[in-house]
């Protein structure tokens, strides 16, 4: 055997390695060479024979050969595994531009969220909630809220009732959410902060009135806190719900049976070209009613007006909706039109947070 | 209520523009609805000076006109017939709006003649004037001037005046508050006695006995003889029709004038027409008045009416009769000036449904001291108007005591208010607005004056010193607050927000129904429950409460099918009904699916909706609001608005946490919608509440085991009627520390089963803890679940 010998063996088979056509001709090619019968192995028996000296040089010879054809294969390989993966890929396509397996989508009505937006705000400023019942006695919706006997609410022209009960009660359904701040001021003590979420009744039924709407009421009762907190308040409520930083606020002086004084807020819009914009603009949107809670409510809760004072507000929930959210008419928050639920919904991971960002 | 610029100014000195006043009025409470000026937009319109006027050379009913403007002379082509020389007249020049129709003004030619502007019409410019064809200016116009430096207009304003301000009933109170804001001064008003001429032959009798004295606690009259009742002084007709008020005759316009300039009603009675003393007295049982407005009226015991001894001649504070009203033909009237009971007046107007500007002002309150004063300043605008002499006054009652006074401390206007204003502008506010101050430091005497009868306490003089000192110098303060905010939520109100999320991720659309339904479907719907009733629904098919959230839900998805929308899946939180009396209510989350899952899809992935979607829905949510569903157990015990045998409950214990299934045909039917629709309804207030004592927030230690766990499937036969459930938890308490995970793979029933029975396999997961399980165990395992599956529900290993 001479080192012409192993050269020309080493050169057949890089030249068969580079011809082989697929990996089963690689795969043939390494057992013909290295194999426990190939040709290189077979090499390794006839070193037996050698001279030590010879041995050595001869065997390190066959080793470098080795290593190269099995690198020459494995590289060969690998270039046969590519280019048939890539014939594969070839093969296997698909339309993509085909429509994904459809899921529905669900949505939050405006409402629900619009009250979970006030609650986020509200929160900040250190507010619970609290609810009470729809169905109210006249104690609760008209007298404690200092009512006068013969007031037009409490006629069968404003409000539902129903038929006189046997204790003689004419209960009804609540006009206003502001039973439950009796109901919370005769239940615990001041300090007193809850907002309060939640259906109302009216009978009133046209382009701009539903016979059911919510409303959101705030309630504040402790011994310090005045007009000027009102005030701020609302402003800090107002211009974090509409999301503009310098909202204009306007007070006026009006009436309600349950405050003293009593207010109203406007915020600053404008209605150029018949489109209503929150904003600095000059015109005003009355959004509000508000006031210092009424010595007579506090004392029908049975707490003393010259001691605890507070603030009460009112608003109405789909109106504050309407304006943020553009949504034109009323009626058409209790139609379940499934148009409309999609169209004016929200995702159901849309979760208002003040810090983390209350709309999207 | 409604007031002319020119009309407040007679109680006003003021120098204030009409904007300034307006804003003042919002400001000091006083509300502007509105506030109409003829005069606005007219800026650009001048009086002008027909040179000539001949006839259009091309049209018989034009003519050409040569107007001179001071600066320039125009060819304008006018149609109207008293366009004639000499005449001052509005011209428009090209380039001006006419307000009439909304159209800018252009150059033209008219018949082949060129026309450089327009002579105006009262109809174009939109101004309410008298006459036919252009406007006629008086000759003294100066031409070249704006047209509003020439005519007289009034601006109109309107407020919106609360309930509580009974001192601005009348424009002389309006004045007054602006006044107070300093917007001008109060022009005094004169109320002095009118001398009585003679003793007024008709005398007051106050027939209102036994308490009820009190409807009309006072009741004043006076004769005035030799009046004449012609029309009213132009100025008096122009503020009455700017209002919206017709002028009759001088007699009524005089009242009339009076209610709106002094919230203080009054009634003139031709005096022929009357019999014997009048005076005040409850209507008899269906006696019958025919009133000024034309109408007959049949009125009972509760109602006030000023009667004479003939019988019922006015319907007191309301409106008077007709058969004593005055006439041209008056020579004598009885004027009656009076106090009536608010709530009295409301009831019998609403009783009525009369609302004249009368009732307005007595059902609010009018100044209970100004029975006297409104009745001499009526005399005294009587005889200059219609002349005469008057007799002196005729009294009866008296007027009640208004004054008291309110103990008040200066300091609650910053305590209540949030305002820091000194004691003497407080003083001085107050002393404006008619109010006398006595007392020093904290210690102040306050009386109020006997038109502020809305004003009880110190609460209100605190708004009345806001009011005028403006409610928008109260300085914003934001409320104090801890550093960090407590959880505003309560856990029910938590678990309820879980419960809407989770639903809408579920592709469930959230929507908001009434909680009134027709009751023919409460009927169906409420089972034990009461059927709770309006007394007065808005419409009779909205006249009971909900017993239950579906039937809203269900007539909704039959609109939006209607709509060509048939895969409906919505869902409402919200209260259901149990009784009539407050507290008597729940809150519920139902779903209702109808039509298929998804919409139709290449893919095949879409099934219509059965009643395991709506049992997942409510699984859904119970695991939202913290529920452990794996304890729930489902039995066919659904209500009947459910089908019988497509439906069941979810219990906790005993306690029903919810109820699904798909609705019964007969009440889809009943409410007319196309099933199937399937719903669930899920008892939000049985849930069970976190426990209040538990202590952070670590959830157990996780046990992950590090040895292999096994998977075995079983097939079993069972009578086709046992609960796949039955089956699953007899698996499941085999073993349950090795048996982590049972899944219910494959339900079968056919001939390979045989008839009436049913395959159900099962493929358990082994989860050995402290060892890998050998082979003798887990056949011991699997010959434990066969066992206990056959003890359980008679089911045998398929074979």
């Amino acid at each position: 055997m001479t080192n012409t010998t192993l050269t020309t063996l080493r050169d057949q088979i890089l030249a068969d390695c580079t011809a082989a056509p697929d990996i089963a001709a690689i795969e043939a090619l390494r057992v013909s060479a290295l194999g426990k019968k190939g040709s290189i192995t077979g090499l390794m028996k006839d070193l037996g024979a050698m001279a030590p000296e010879e041995r050595r040089a001869f065997g390190q010879q066959i080793n470098v050969v080795k290593d190269e054809v099995a690198a020459a294969l494995e590289s060969r390989k690998a270039v046969l595994e590519a280019a048939a993966l890539e014939a594969r890929l070839a093969s296997e396509s698909m339309d993509v531009t085909l429509p994904v397996r459809p899921e529905t989508k669900g949505t939050l009505h405006p409402i629900s969220q619009t009250m979970d937006e006030v609650a986020a705000i509200f929160a900040q400023m250190g507010f619970e909630i609290a609810d009470g019942p729809d169905i109210e006695d006249d104690f609760h919706n008209f007298t404690a809220l200092n009512f006068p006997p013969g007031h037009p609410a409490r006629e069968m022209h404003d409000t539902f009732f129903l038929p006189t009960a046997e204790d003689g009660q004419r209960y009804l359904l609540r006009t206003h959410t502001s039973p439950v701040q009796i109901r919370t001021m005769m239940s615990r003590k001041p300090p007193i902060r809850v907002i309060i979420p939640g259906r109302t009744y009216r009978c009133d039924y046209d382009m701009t009135h539903t016979p059911m709407f919510h409303q959101v009421e705030l309630l504040v009762i402790d011994t310090a806190t005045n007009m000027s907190h009102l005030r701020g308040c609302l402003q800090e409520f107002v211009r974090t719900y509409f999301g503009v930083d310098d909202l204009t606020t306007r007070f006026r002086p009006s009436f309600f049976p349950f405050t003293e004084p009593s207010a109203e807020m406007d915020i600053g819009c404008s209605r150029k070209g018949g489109e209503l914009k929150i904003g600095n603009y000059g015109d005003w949107l009355e959004i509000l009613g508000c006031g210092m809670v009424h010595p007579n409510v506090l004392r029908a809760c049975g707490l003393d007006p010259d001691v605890y004072q507070g603030f009460a507000a009112g608003m109405g929930i789909e109106r504050i909706a309407m304006l943020k959210y553009g949504i034109p008419d009323l009626r058409t928050f209790f139609e379940s039109d499934l148009r409309w639920l999609r169209h004016y919904g929200f995702a159901a991971l849309d979760i208002p947070s003040v810090t983390g960002g209350l709309t999207r | 209520m409604k007031f002319t610029l020119s009309w407040l100014k007679d109680h006003l000195d003021t120098q204030a523009s009409l904007d300034e006043i307006s804003a003042k009025l919002t400001s000091t409470g006083l509300e502007v609805e509105s506030v109409t000026n003829p005069a606005a937009g007219l800026e650009s319109f001048i009086v002008a000076h027909i040179a000539e006027a001949k006839q259009h050379p091309n049209a018989d009913r034009l003519r050409l006109c040569t107007v001179e403007t001071g600066t320039e002379t125009l060819q304008v082509v006018c149609g109207a017939p008293n366009a004639r020389s000499g005449l001052k007249v509005v011209l428009a020049r090209p380039g001006v709006t006419i307000p009439a129709t909304g159209d800018v003004l252009k150059k033209g030619a008219i018949r082949g003649v060129e026309s450089q502007g327009m002579l105006c019409s009262a109809g174009e410019l939109k101004l309410p004037l008298e006459g036919d064809g252009i406007i006629e200016l008086p000759a003294d116009a100066p031409v070249g001037a704006p047209i509003t430096q020439v005519l007289n207009f009034d601006p109109v304003i309107e407020i919106n005046l609360t309930p509580n301000r009974v001192d601005a009933l009348g424009v002389y109170g309006i004045a007054r508050d602006l006044a107070a804001a300093g917007l001008g001064k109060l022009k005094p008003i004169n109320s002095a006695a009118v001398p009585g001429k003679f003793e007024s032959p008709r005398k007051v009798k106050m027939r209102l006995l036994g308490g009820d004295e009190k409807l009309c606690p006072q009741f004043v009259g006076r004769t005035i003889r030799g009046v004449k009742n012609p029309e009213s002084p132009k100025w008096l007709k122009d503020r009455l029709n700017a209002i919206g008020l017709r002028p009759v005759s001088a007699l009524v316009d005089i009242t009339q004038y009076l209610t709106i300039d002094l919230g203080r009603p009054l009634h003139a009675f031709d005096d022929a027409k009357l019999n014997g003393d009048v005076g005040p007295r409850l209507a008899t049982p269906g006696e019958a008045l025919a009133a000024l407005n034309g109408k007959t009226y049949t009125l009972d015991p509760s109602m006030v009416v000023i009667a004479d001894e003939a019988g019922a001649q006015g319907i007191a504070g309301i409106m008077g009769g007709e058969p004593t009203s005055v006439s041209e033909t008056t020579t004598t009237v009885f004027l009656e000036s009076a106090l009536f009971d608010p709530l009295n007046i409301a009831a019998t107007g609403r009783k009525l449904l009369i609302n004249s500007d009368a009732r307005y002002c007595f059902e609010r309150g009018v100044d209970p001291a100004s029975s006297v004063t409104g009745a001499e300043i009526a005399t005294r605008m009587i005889l200059e108007i219609c002349g005469g002499e008057a007799s002196s006054m005729v009294l009866g009652g008296a007027a009640p005591n208004h004054v008291r006074m309110i103990a008040f401390n200066p300091a609650r206007v910053k305590s209540l208010g949030g305002v820091e204003l000194p004691a003497a502008d407080i003083k001085a506010i107050l002393e404006r607005l008619g109010f006398v101050v006595a007392g020093s430091g904290d210690a102040w005497a306050v009386t109020p004056p006997s038109w502020r009868a809305d004003v009880e306490g110190w609460q209100d003089l605190v708004e009345e010193v806001l009011r005028i000192h403006g409610y928008d110098n109260i300085p914003p303060t934001p409320l104090p607050r801890a550093p960090m905010p407590k959880v505003a939520l309560t856990a029910q109100q938590r678990q309820m927000a879980f419960t809407r999320r989770s639903l809408a991720v579920r592709g469930l659309n959230e929507t908001t129904t009434w909680a009134f339904l027709p009751s023919a479907q409460a009927n169906l719907f409420r089972g034990d429950l009461p059927l709770v009733t309006l007394a007065n629904p808005i419409s009779s098919d909205l006249d009971a409460m909900r017993p239950s959230l579906i039937p809203n839900l269900a007539a909704a998805a039959g609109r939006n099918a209607a709509r060509g929308m048939n895969d409906c899946a919505l869902f409402e939180v919200g209260p259901r009904f149990e009784g009539t009396k407050p507290g008597q209510q729940t809150s519920v989350a139902a779903t209702l699916r109808s039509g298929h899952t998804t919409a139709r899809h290449w893919a095949g992935t879409r099934r219509a909706v059965d009643a395991l979607d709506a049992k997942a829905d409510a699984l859904a949510a119970l695991e939202a609001a913290g529920t452990p569903v794996s304890s729930l157990q489902t039995f066919k015990e659904a209500p009947n608005w459910y089908h019988p045998g497509r439906s069941g409950v979810l219990k906790l214990g005993n306690q029903v946490l919810a109820a699904f299934g798909e609705l019964h045909p007969g009440v889809l039917t009943a409410l007319d919608v196309k099933g199937p629709m399937v719903a669930c309804e899920v008892f939000l207030d049985r849930l069970p509440q976190p426990k209040k004592a538990k202590v952070g927030s670590a959830r157990p230690l996780l046990k992950a085991s590090n040895f292999q766990p096994v998977e075995r499937d079983f097939a079993f036969v069972v009578d086709a009627g046992v609960a796949a459930e039955s089956l699953l938890r007899a698996v499941r308490n085999t073993d349950k520390d090795l048996i982590t995970d049972i899944g219910l793979f494959d339900v079968y029933e056919g001939p390979h089963v045989g008839e009436g029975k049913k395959s159900l396999a099962v493929s358990v997961m082994l989860q050995p803890k402290d060892a890998t399980l050998t082979d003798e165990q887990i056949e011991g395992v699997a010959k434990k679940i066969v066992a206990s599956v056959e003890k359980a529900c008679g089911g045998k290993l398929r074979a």
